[in-house]
């Protein structure tokens, strides 16, 4: 088999999992309304399938920062920050991230996925070893393929699986890296942080906590799943994007400790790349201010969450363990799954399909996120139609 | 290399191959896990879990790379579990 001959084998096995051009991934999205709303094909949908989790897409503050940005500096910086140079707004928003999360120091990076590539490969390397959550994000299994480190896997959330895996590595633990994610982007349940950094201290690993999607979402001013359980100096680096809660692109690494500056000079993801843009920056920057005084809109999202979770669970869908901005039907087909995420769409409802290998153990899932835009309304219109089609999963 | 530990792991291998295939191939030494059994990555990253647990050990992930075959992954297994402390 030749290279081309090879992609148009795995293009068959696609199309073998959706027949007849269903367009699931990468759907044409014409047009967009609102935080809620946009237009696909001619039919004006709910949005139920972004990571707009504070709603604020369209926030007015967010919107005049990055128009003045381009006013000002351009609409891009046509380069990397090692060879081009840190704007202002670069330096401006490391060290707002860095205060937000009360840390010294701060790292800012061209997406998220780049923020886990740059400080997991920052961060080990040959000789070094990685201990990753089995359901970890591709950007987590890349970092670590990317540091030349060995890596080796946990079961999902599971502290005991997690203390075996330390214990097995002995005298190799002192040049481990434990990572977790805050809320796991499939199913929306969070990490046993508590648990994790008991480990973390009982072996003396280093720790890393993903937070792209608890971000605004958990903790009180919205710094994550460290803050709500109270753990933030307990984390050794926090990585985390700017794509889901804050609305633009790019990601960023904070910690407490000095050695972080490092990764500018090391790390290739940070390096070899062009630095976000001026417009980029000045919404980030904008958000995380909104995001920071934002439990009204946390007190929405959740409320939101709250009523879908349930009344999911009340229809008798199988949903992941935690209720949260993620709520996934998990369903044992593929088939079954496709069926339900086309009736969505006759609904005029856009969800996330979720297929296998993608999808935890072999299910696949129809994934909603919810956010703090989201009216009641738009809730209950959402818990009917999905009561409604209950049958098709079954 | 005919001793016992590793007739144990390519036994334990070829069982748990074939209740994870439920294919009819008859898995020999030989087997290629991919093109023949269709081991798909995240099954196979989940075998390496069990048989870290079967016998104790880490197996990195990354030392997959090499594996194709039934009996290169038994090799593999096998190194890590005569070279552990
Ligand atoms: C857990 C997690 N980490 C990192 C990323 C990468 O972020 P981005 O899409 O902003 O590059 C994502 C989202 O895609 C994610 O879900």
């Amino acid at each position: 088999m030749n290279l081309l001959e090879k992609l148009d084998a795995a293009a068959a096995a696609r199309k073998a999992l959706l027949p007849d051009g269903v367009g699931a991934f990468g759907i044409p999205i014409e047009e967009v309304y609102s935080a809620t709303e946009a237009r696909i094909g001619d039919r004006r949908v709910l949005l139920l399938g972004t990571n707009n989790y504070l709603g604020l897409t369209f926030a007015p503050e967010c919107i005049s920062a990055a128009h003045a940005a381009i006013d000002r500096e351009g609409t891009g910086t046509t380069g990397s920050r090692m060879a081009n140079g840190s704007y202002h707004g670069h330096r401006a928003l490391e060290r707002e991230f860095a205060e937000f999360y009360h840390c010294t120091s701060g790292i800012v990076f061209t997406t998220g996925y780049q923020a886990n590539l740059g400080t997991i490969s920052g961060l080990v390397g040959s000789g070094d070893t990685v201990l990753i959550d089995s359901d970890s994000h591709a950007s987590i299994y890349d970092g670590c393929i990317l540091s030349g480190a060995d890596i080796v896997r946990f079961k999902h959330n599971d502290v005991a699986d997690l203390e075996k895996r330390l214990r097995r590595l002995g005298d190799r633990v002192e040049t481990t890296l434990v990572i977790a994610e805050g809320i796991y982007s499939m199913l929306g349940d969070q990490a046993p942080l508590a648990d994790i950094v008991r480990l973390k201290k009982a072996y003396q690993c280093t720790l890393l906590l993903d937070e792209a999607h608890s971000l605004g979402v958990l903790g009180e001013t919205g710094q994550g799943l460290v803050e709500k359980t109270g753990l933030l100096d307990e984390v050794d680096f926090i990585t985390g994007t700017f794509s889901k809660s804050l609305c633009s692109i790019g990601g960023y690494c904070v910690s407490n400790h000095p050695q972080l500056e490092q990764l500018r000079y090391v790390s290739h993801p940070y390096i070899f790349t062009a630095s976000p843009s001026p417009a980029t920056i000045a919404s980030t920057r904008a958000a995380l201010e909104l995001l920071r005084k934002g439990g009204h809109l946390r007190k929405q999202l959740w409320d939101n969450c709250t009523q879908l979770y349930e009344r999911l669970k009340q229809s008798g869908y199988v949903v992941g363990p935690d209720p949260g901005p993620v709520i996934a039907a998990i369903v044992d087909t593929p088939q079954q799954a496709l069926m339900l995420w086309r009736s969505l769409l006759e609904h005029n409802i856009y969800v996330n399909l979720i297929l296998p290998p993608a999808a935890p153990e072999g299910k696949s899932l129809v994934r909603c996120s919810v956010n703090a835009a989201h009216t009641p309304e738009q809730m209950s219109y959402v818990g009917d139609v999905f009561s409604k089609l209950r049958d098709l999963v079954n | 290399m005919t001793d016992s530990k590793y007739d144990e792991i390519m036994q334990l291998l070829c069982d748990r191959l074939s209740s994870l295939t439920n294919t009819h191939i008859e898995i020999t030494p030989e087997t290629n896990l991919i093109s023949q059994l269709s081991i798909d990555s995240i099954k196979l990253l989940n075998l390496i879990m069990e048989v870290e647990d079967a016998f104790d050990i880490s197996i990195p992930i990354n030392a997959l790379a090499d594996v194709q075959t039934v009996r290169e992954l038994v090799d593999l297994i096998y190194k890590i579990k005569t070279t552990a402390k």
